[in-house]
């Protein structure tokens, strides 16, 4: 294998993970924090594409496209309700949602 | 050379990934925020390339980048500029200290495993064939070893597909209610 080494893809996921976790802690725009949940997802999809191939198996690669289903189903629910709030003028902030009564 | 080449491509293509993915913890408009994550997700394709996963590579760039990212764009345009919050959390301090550490936490954790135990074991990549991450290879496993998760994933997509039109028509018929 030419290049760099598994070890390298481990730590840039490391640092995309916490980028995103970041994004998830800080931000107070549900928006903001559903692409940075991508983010997450994404560090983990290299995780295991990288592990795919040191290991020689396909396998972490059908375990990779299965979570980008999971990621387009959990952005079409997300983005729902994103847009029933904004229906509704509440004001985009995760901060003032502390009750979720319909 | 070619050893040469692919550090310089996986280096470029990280650099991408970690810069695009701060611009989109950063930006305080959203919009920009999914431009930056298109960045993201391409470079991210670059890397998967890299691993010799060309399909998932191309699936990437096609479901993320072009049908995840257009819906999103088309609801920062409907909800219209918003943008009058401060980017970052108006919190106490507490919480962005606390932030902090628990993400400086997991990369921690991550380097030090890496480092102590897994050094030696992660250099010694398996020697794989050409046909490896094609597509022929991925639907053969789909259709045979691992033909449970094809399906759930198809359960998966069609359960998130009632959800948004549910949550949609539900939206619909009280913005009515308000208008009458």
């Amino acid at each position: 294998m030419h290049g760099p080494d598994i070890s390298w893809y481990v730590v840039l996921a490391a640092l995309l993970f916490a980028t995103g976790a970041l994004g998830v802690m800080l931000r107070r725009n549900p928006l903001i924090i559903l692409l940075s949940v991508e983010i997450m997802l994404n560090s983990a999809n290299l995780l295991l594409i990288a592990f795919a191939r040191l290991h020689g198996q396909a396998d972490g690669q059908i375990f990779a496209i299965s979570v980008m289903a999971v990621a387009a189903s959990e952005v079409v629910v997300g983005l729902g309700l994103i847009v029933a709030m904004g229906r509704r003028h509440v004001e985009l902030d995760v901060d003032k949602l502390r009750t979720l009564r319909g | 050379m070619a050893n040469f080449l692919v550090w310089v491509v996986w280096c470029v293509a990280a650099f991408a990934c970690l810069a695009s993915a701060l611009a989109v913890v950063s930006f305080s408009n959203p919009f920009y925020s999914a431009l930056s994550l298109i960045g993201n997700l391409a470079s991210l394709a670059v890397l998967f390339l890299l691993l010799s996963g060309e399909f998932v590579a191309a699936g990437q760039v096609l479901v993320y980048g072009g049908a995840v990212m257009v819906m999103f764009l088309f609801v920062i345009a409907y909800l219209g500029d918003r943008t009058d919050e401060s980017p970052w959390s108006g919190g106490p301090s507490w919480q962005i200290v606390g932030a902090v550490l628990a993400g400086g936490a997991i990369l921690a954790e991550v380097c030090v495993v890496v480092g102590l135990k897994a050094a030696g074991f992660l250099s010694s990549p398996h020697h794989v064939t050409r046909s490896f991450g094609s597509p022929e290879a991925i639907g053969r496993l789909f259709l045979t070893d691992h033909l449970i998760a094809f399906e759930v994933t198809s359960i998966v997509l069609l359960v998130a597909a009632v959800g948004g039109v549910v949550l949609g028509s539900h939206a619909r018929r009280i913005e009515g209610d308000a208008r009458t």
